[in-house]
């Protein structure tokens, strides 16, 4: 098989892993409102508790393989949207220690301020990520020399918005299902109604975000018209996305957030046939589309990455199996919780 | 714009890189402790090893969510900041950046999950294989980030293709790119940086703990098992940066002349300086108080044999000589430091004195802020002495800035990382205070207890 293509394809599966793992984390950030006693707060961060530091890895690791794999892309993207990506470190970050901080001290001010952090971390995270990967659909002026051309404004347009909204209500969607499963009693009602209304309000921004892809994108409408697999993984994705609302009400909670997760990688799918050949695609000159080819590392490098991934993948799925399995069924505080 | 952005991406790198920097030595050498007591507590039942099991690993949390969140700051940083580097290097340096992810990063951050919620869900054996693991995951991500931090120190297995803003290193021989000519030199000597830290940090804890007459069974076992492994890995230190100053002076020549402020190439034998103030203009050390001939010494084993000196290399190829000679020599001065009071510690500790040597427990406390140092500048020295080049001898630093970026930008948000990072450097003060005051949970509230010893009654 050619590696070039094999890295595109290992690049989506890193990046759905990470939308699909880390994605209910930050959904769990995004609703962290919804939980109103003390008690209640700490069980959503201790859904994600044990394993919100592993799901992270994998974004990580989708930026180590995206510099070894295709630098050129990976210099052009991160440089390009400089400011946002400072801003999504910054979330990140406090997001990351405000789960650290907050059940370190008993002042309500104090829990108060890192309720925040958590909630806001996890949003604006999840909205620049959204707002990137529309940026990414949409085309970014990228110059003959490879390099960014615009500013930071270029990436805010009105589409980019669209996609960043529309993800953060997966997300919402995709972490209230995953408290489904971790949560039980009065709070489990309400996460079951956010999940239901997350479903409605997502439903909705996706069917706008599809039409507005392919009649604002003649490139979309080419990817829709040329590549009959763009259609199948539509289809599907809608097919999963109904599913959710059944499961939820025949009690089959997993069965639920296991369509949730199928449907992000039919999403990361559709990224992907829509932008094959290319990493990049530059709105001011096709010619200077970042591609598979021109974007990528020497063949060596590509063969060394495939064999690294061939021992490496496979441990990391065991890693999760383990942790998931050790940690499965309704959240319990206790001495070591957060 | 050019010059700004370059200095401003500097300033923002060392500021990040020094920050995270404080996390990663910490984390690898507690996780060596912990891997001893847990297993001590697994073959020998003893509660007060499991208390010093579970107390440490908190320690240890705190540090790794700290050093995984900056962490990140830095993988994204060779694209924002460096990206015509992260094009000239990517077909080299990606891939151990990939590696670190697959090998290192899963299986500490996965196991740590266990580790830290894990006490009352998995078995004691289990538990004990999660500690290991998650050790072993510190230490191998260390040595994939030092493989790509030593390609730029001594580049390998490459050659170079492309022209002007094209031009970039590609791999010929992985292997030989993995194991350049300093890695195994540098990775060792980072290791043991990174136990020396974890053993004074855990010996300064015991030290105040004695002092204040708490936690006393606890205090002194952990200062025991600390003490060994600071006396062991302090003296290997010192075979080990005398190994790193050799292989330095074999591949860094100028960074070898800018540690020792060794200006003018000299007939006989250069000397080593124990002391002074490098001076570029006068080409001299001033106030210099070095030991003639030992450098030759140190690195041909012949005290008349000459050492390269700056003025055999162009000025603009010079380090900033300054800097690199006092971090250089403030790591060396520290390093003998930690061997005297840990062998000092060690021979109190047989006579059964050091408990109740009250000023030298003392000195244990604030000693912790040693290592710290040493790591830091230690860490300077390598990478100031490294410029002006981003990729020695290959890319200067001025050539590897992302062109795209303006110095606004950099500006703008390196004056959010010294924000963001002196408010997280506080509360991590505040809660490692909190954590150590607070000591570990005493014996009869711990659950776990290890298979076939779980006594009946309780």
């Amino acid at each position: 098989m050619d590696l070039n293509i094999l890295w595109f394809n290992l690049l989506g599966v890193l990046l759905a892993g990470y939308a699909v793992l880390d994605g209910f984390d930050l959904g769990v950030g995004i609703l962290h409102p919804l939980a109103r006693k003390d008690a209640e707060k700490r069980t959503f961060m201790n859904a994600i508790g044990p394993v919100w530091d592993g799901n992270e890895v994998w974004l990580i690791t989708f930026g180590g393989a995206l510099f070894a794999a295709f630098p050129h892309a990976y210099a052009t993207v991160f440089s390009g949207f400089y400011l946002a990506f400072m801003l999504l470190l910054f979330a990140l970050i406090f997001r990351a220690v405000s789960m650290e901080f907050r059940s370190k001290a008993e002042s309500p001010v104090w829990r108060g301020f890192w309720d925040k952090m958590f909630f806001g971390g996890s949003t604006v995270a999840t909205l620049l990520f959204g707002t990137a990967v529309g940026d990414s659909i949409h085309g970014i002026p990228v110059g003959a020399d490879m390099e960014y051309a615009g500013g930071f404004l270029d990436l805010l347009h009105p589409y980019a918005l669209l996609v960043g909204v529309m993800t953060v209500a997966l997300f919402a969607m995709h972490g209230a299902l995953y408290l489904v499963m971790k949560t039980d009693g009065d709070l489990l009602a309400r996460v079951r109604r956010a999940a239901g209304r997350a479903f409605t309000v997502y439903l909705v921004l996706w069917a706008a975000t599809a039409a507005t892809t392919l009649a604002a994108l003649p490139a979309a409408r080419e990817t829709a018209r040329t590549n009959p697999a763009s259609f199948a993984i539509l289809a599907l994705g809608l097919l999963v996305l109904v599913g959710i609302p059944f499961s939820l009400r025949k009690e089959k909670p997993f069965r639920a957030f296991l369509l949730s997760s199928l449907h992000i990688a039919t999403l990361v799918g559709l990224l992907g046939t829509h932008l094959y050949p290319n990493l990049v695609i530059s709105s001011l000159n096709p010619e200077w589309n970042l591609t598979i080819r021109n974007a990528a590392s020497s063949p060596q490098t590509l063969r060394n990455m495939t064999i690294i991934a061939l021992i490496g993948v496979p441990l990391v799925l065991l890693y999760t199996v383990i942790i998931y399995r050790t940690f499965k069924g309704k959240v319990k505080l206790g001495e070591t919780s957060y | 714009m050019g010059l700004d952005a370059v200095l401003l991406s500097r300033i923002q790198f060392a500021l990040t890189i020094g920050f995270h920097y404080l996390f990663p030595p910490l984390t690898i050498g507690l996780a060596a402790l912990m891997v001893f007591m847990e297993a001590m507590f697994h073959r020998t039942g003893d509660r007060l090893y499991e208390s010093m099991a579970r107390f440490w690993t908190k320690i240890f949390a705190v540090n790794f969510a700290l050093g995984v969140a900056t962490g990140i700051v830095m993988e994204f940083q060779f694209g924002t900041n460096w990206s015509a580097y992260s094009r000239f290097v990517g077909d080299i340096f990606g891939s151990p950046l990939a590696a670190e992810g697959l090998f290192a990063f899963f299986l500490e951050s996965t196991f740590l999950g266990i580790l830290v919620f894990g006490w009352d869900r998995v078995s004691p054996r289990m538990h004990l294989v999660s500690t290991i693991l998650v050790a072993t995951g510190s230490i191998l991500s260390a040595f994939w980030i030092i493989v790509a931090n030593s390609w730029q120190q001594t580049p390998a297995g490459f050659r170079i293709v492309g022209e002007g803003a094209m031009r970039r290193a590609e791999i010929t021989d992985f292997w030989a790119a993995v194991f350049n000519p300093s890695t195994m030199t540098r990775y060792v000597h980072v290791i043991l940086g990174a136990f020396i830290l974890g053993a004074f940090f855990v010996a300064g804890v015991a030290a105040w703990y004695l002092l204040k007459g708490r936690h006393v069974a606890f205090a002194k076992r952990s200062m025991t098992l600390a003490l060994v492994l600071a006396a062991v890995s302090s003296t290997a230190q010192l075979a080990s940066g005398h190994h790193q100053a050799n292989n330095v002076a074999e591949h860094q020549p100028i960074k070898m002349a800018a540690y020792e402020g060794h200006y003018r190439s000299l007939r006989g034998g250069a000397p080593l300086y124990l002391f002074g103030f490098p001076d570029d203009d006068a080409m001299k050390v001033r106030m210099g108080i070095g030991i003639p001939g030992m450098l030759s010494f140190l690195i041909h084993n012949d005290w008349k044999e000459p050492v390269p000196a700056l003025d055999q290399f162009p000025r603009e190829d010079w380090p900033p000589v300054g800097l690199t000679f006092q971090s250089y020599h403030v790591m060396i001065a520290l390093g003998m430091y930690f061997i005297g009071l840990s062998l000092l510690g060690l021979v109190l500790l047989r006579r059964d004195l050091l408990f109740r040597t009250r000023p030298l427990l003392w000195v244990f406390v604030f000693s912790v802020a040693g290592p710290y140092l040493a790591n830091q500048f230690g860490w300077t020295g390598a990478e100031v002495g490294r410029q002006p080049w981003i990729v020695y001898g290959l890319l200067r630093t001025s050539d590897g800035v992302s062109r795209s970026v303006s110095a606004g930008e950099v500006l703008a948000s390196t004056l959010l990382f010294s924000l963001v990072y002196l408010g997280l450097f506080i509360l991590w003060l505040w809660l490692l205070g909190r954590k150590l005051k607070h000591g570990p949970e005493p014996l009869e509230t711990s659950t776990a207890v290890p298979a076939g010893t779980r006594s009946q009654e309780a």
